[in-house]
């Protein structure tokens, strides 16, 4: 079974060939079926692989599958190999299966969309590539997945491209994402020329084997692939281009920019967790990173009208939880937040679909409201996926994953007070923006009408969803409920363990009450000011009369002017470079050379006269000369 | 017998010779007086040929007069014929009117 490894991310590719050289010719059925089948077939391959990798596990708890030698050039031979143990393993299932859900649900909503086949192209190139990225036993394999899913994402946020502002968001997505891309282009060769390999495994062994912990070297390398985690996982300071991404279609913002593209950053280092390890100082500032991140970008996510915007934010927020957990050295607490988040978070997109489908393409969220009646199916799912975002307790799987992540912010030898109290009002912020955006949705009266109501095929992705976002988390329990590891057990056959330096249950108890508490305080907060009616209307109002609220709101509803910083400080003082250079300085010296040719041509044409004796006059002149030089030599 | 001509009294008419050809060759402006003067100027090279190949005693410089005369009349051949089409175009036989060229 293990050996149909290669198929899984083999199938989508052949779904993308297919539908690239032929989806002009078929039928918008037969589209559908081909881009949802050939992911469909690989999602249920990963199953039944990851099933025969748990039944039966391979030596060592790790599987290769060598296809052949990608290149040889002097000591440099990387190869198309697979490598699958438990780390990749949970990522590759999570990612197929929920990227199948998500096509299934494109089926409806990109339904009439003249880009039907050109849309399910790029989104099968998308899981192609992304399984790619999370297989690669070598980094640099990994690195072409990796820039694929970033090519795919910067196709699908620029899908609409006849509206240049999709185009000019895909631009900057792109850009801002190569800053990181390039950084840790420049840590492969820096690993490369100092351990001469680049597979993985032979990596971490060497790293491990040669440099002490906190050799310089790994310090460089580590903190280099962190830049390109910062940038594909969109954490500050390279943030800023995933709100803007939402320009695409919904279900790619579901599957890519919410799901699992985004949390690249959060695999790669999970899988070169032994070079962190090796560079403490990298590694505290993953921690830092994550936890300053999930803080602005929690409180943007509050002020935000565009409702896909809310969810951007609260995307970029969730995997600074992700950071922080790997930053104190909690792996498997960032895998398992990993896992939950993508159905959660998967689940509220396709939700935001439906609702945006229903409303004529409108993300305003306050003309929104009353959709529970017209949508009741939307409204309790989603209702699941607000819940679980909010870590809503016991019964929802955010709740066990966040939980994981702040007790073992709080108890890891690596972590501390600030990083749990950074985790712990991120928690509170959460839980308000969600309820914000779930009441203002669904409360109050129907302001306008549904013009257009899901099908079967949008509603089992959701139906399926809210049934993972409630039980997805039972796998992994905490001591103080129920103590069932079965995720971080079978991670520690990839994964380090913990490095806890408490245990002590009861005040684990105590802050577990205690985030709940917080959580549900931030609902009824949520409840008291984010209704759809004139009471609570006034209750927004009177605070935005106060300039000082209204100016902090304006800066959070800027993303605390990141844009406006990057844009005066970078962009425009290099358009100003652009323009004041537009004839290239360093032209001149070519230009210099044309023209003293021109000018010797003009003189030099001066003595072509086309008169015959003076030529005969020149060179019986010049003979003169010469012959007088050779006398007087 | 004749007293031997003296070395530089030829070579003094050879450039005698050679300087009036140039001098007509620069300064007359019809072509036929052109080639004439170039002719003239072949001749004196040729003249040269003859002395020093006589005082030397060899038949080498009577050889190259031979080679010269032979280029001359090939010279003269060509030379005519680019008057005629001179003539053809321009109705003139003025060199300095041929002056399309220039630049």
């Amino acid at each position: 079974m293990l050996e149909l490894l290669w198929l899984i991310p083999a199938l989508p590719f052949a779904g993308f060939l297919t539908l690239a050289l032929f989806g002009q010719k078929l039928h918008e059925k037969s589209i559908a079926v081909t881009g949802v089948g050939f992911i469909g077939l690989s999602a249920a391959l990963a199953i039944l692989v990851s099933a025969s990798f748990i039944s039966s596990p391979p030596q060592g708890y790790f599987y290769t599958q060598t296809l052949w030698t990608w290149m040889q050039v002097g000591g440099f031979s990387p190869k198309i190999s697979f490598y699958l143990d438990a780390l990749s393993m949970i990522m590759m299932v999570v990612v197929a299966f929920v990227g199948f859900l998500i096509h299934l649900y494109s089926i409806g909503y990109m339904k009439g969309d003249e880009g039907y086949s050109r849309f399910f192209a790029y989104m099968n190139l998308f899981v192609g590539s992304m399984l790619t990225l999370l297989l690669a036993e070598d980094l640099l394999l990994l690195y072409l997945g990796w820039e694929g899913v970033g090519l795919c994402s910067y196709l699908l946020i620029g899908f609409w491209y006849k509206d240049s502002a999709n185009g000019r968001a895909a631009i900057k997505a792109f850009i801002v994402t190569r800053i990181g891309d390039a950084s840790m282009a420049v840590g492969l060769f820096l690993l490369f020329t100092s351990l001469g390999t680049l597979s993985i495994q032979g990596l971490m062994n060497l790293a491990s084997q040669r440099w002490p912990v906190g050799a310089p070297l790994a310090v460089a390398s580590a903190a280099l692939l962190l830049g390109g985690a910062v940038g594909k996982s969109a954490q500050l300071p390279l943030q800023t281009w995933l709100p803007d991404a939402m320009a695409g279609p919904t279900p790619v913002s579901a599957l890519i920019h919410a799901a699992t593209m985004v949390t690249a950053g959060v695999y790669l280092i999970a899988r070169t967790h032994i070079l962190f390890t090796l560079a403490p100082p990298v590694q505290t500032a993953v921690a830092v990173i994550g936890a300053v991140t999930l803080l602005i970008a929690g409180f943007s996510a509050l002020t935000q009208r565009d409702i896909k915007r809310v969810l951007a934010y609260s995307t970029i927020s969730q995997i600074g939880y992700m950071f922080l957990a790997l930053g104190v050295g909690a792996w498997s607490a960032a895998i398992f937040h990993f896992m939950t988040h993508a159905f959660f978070k998967a689940l509220l997109f396709l939700g935001t679909g439906v609702v945006i489908l229903a409303l004529n393409q409108e993300h305003d969220i306050f003309k929104m409201g009353g959709l529970r009646n017209e949508l009741p199916l939307t409204f309790w799912t989603f209702l699941i996926g607000s819940a679980s975002l909010s870590a809503l307790p016991l019964i929802t799987a955010g709740f066990y994953s966040k939980d994981l992540i702040l007790w073992q912010a709080l108890s890891s030898e690596r972590g501390g007070v600030w990083l749990w109290a950074a985790g712990f009002l991120g928690a509170f912020i959460t839980s308000i923006y969600t309820f914000r955006i779930f009441f203002l949705t669904f409360s109050g009266s129907a302001t306008s009408q549904v013009s257009r109501k899901p099908g079967v095929l949008m509603t089992i992705p959701l139906v399926v969803l809210a049934v993972l976002s409630l039980i997805g988390g039972f796998i992994e329990l905490p001591e103080t409920l129920g103590n069932s590891r079965l995720l971080s057990n079978f991670l520690q056959t990839a994964l380090p363990p913990l490095q806890a330096v408490t245990t002590d249950y009861s005040t684990q108890g105590s802050l577990q009450f205690i985030t709940s508490v917080v959580s549900l305080i931030g609902i009824i907060f949520a409840y008291r000011y984010f209704l759809h009616s004139p009471q609570h209307t006034g209750r927004r109002e009177n605070i935005m009369k106060n300039p000082v609220a209204y100016a902090v709101h304006c800066f959070l509803f800027k993303g605390w002017n990141f844009d406006l910083l990057y844009d005066t400080f970078l962009v425009r003082p290099f358009l100003w470079a652009a323009r004041t250079n537009r004839n290239d300085f360093v032209d001149l010296i070519y230009r210099g050379m044309a023209a003293i040719c021109r000018a010797s041509n003009t003189v030099l044409s001066f003595t072509q006269s086309g008169k015959v004796r003076w030529y005969a006059t020149g060179i019986a002149l010049g003979i003169v000369i010469l012959v007088g030089i050779v006398e007087i030599l | 017998m004749t007293a031997a001509v003296p070395l530089h009294h030829g070579l003094i008419v050879a450039g005698i010779l050679f300087a009036v050809g140039l001098l007509g060759l620069l300064v007359r402006r019809n072509v036929i007086f052109i080639l004439l003067s170039i002719e003239i100027m072949l001749n004196a090279a040729g003249l040269a040929f003859v002395v020093a190949g006589s005082k030397w005693g060899q038949v080498d410089g009577q050889i190259m007069f031979i080679f010269v005369l032979t280029m001359a009349a090939a010279e003269v051949s060509v030379g005519l014929a680019l008057v005629l089409q001179l003539y053809h175009h321009t109705k003139t036989l003025d060199a300095d009117s041929a002056n399309k060229m220039r630049g």
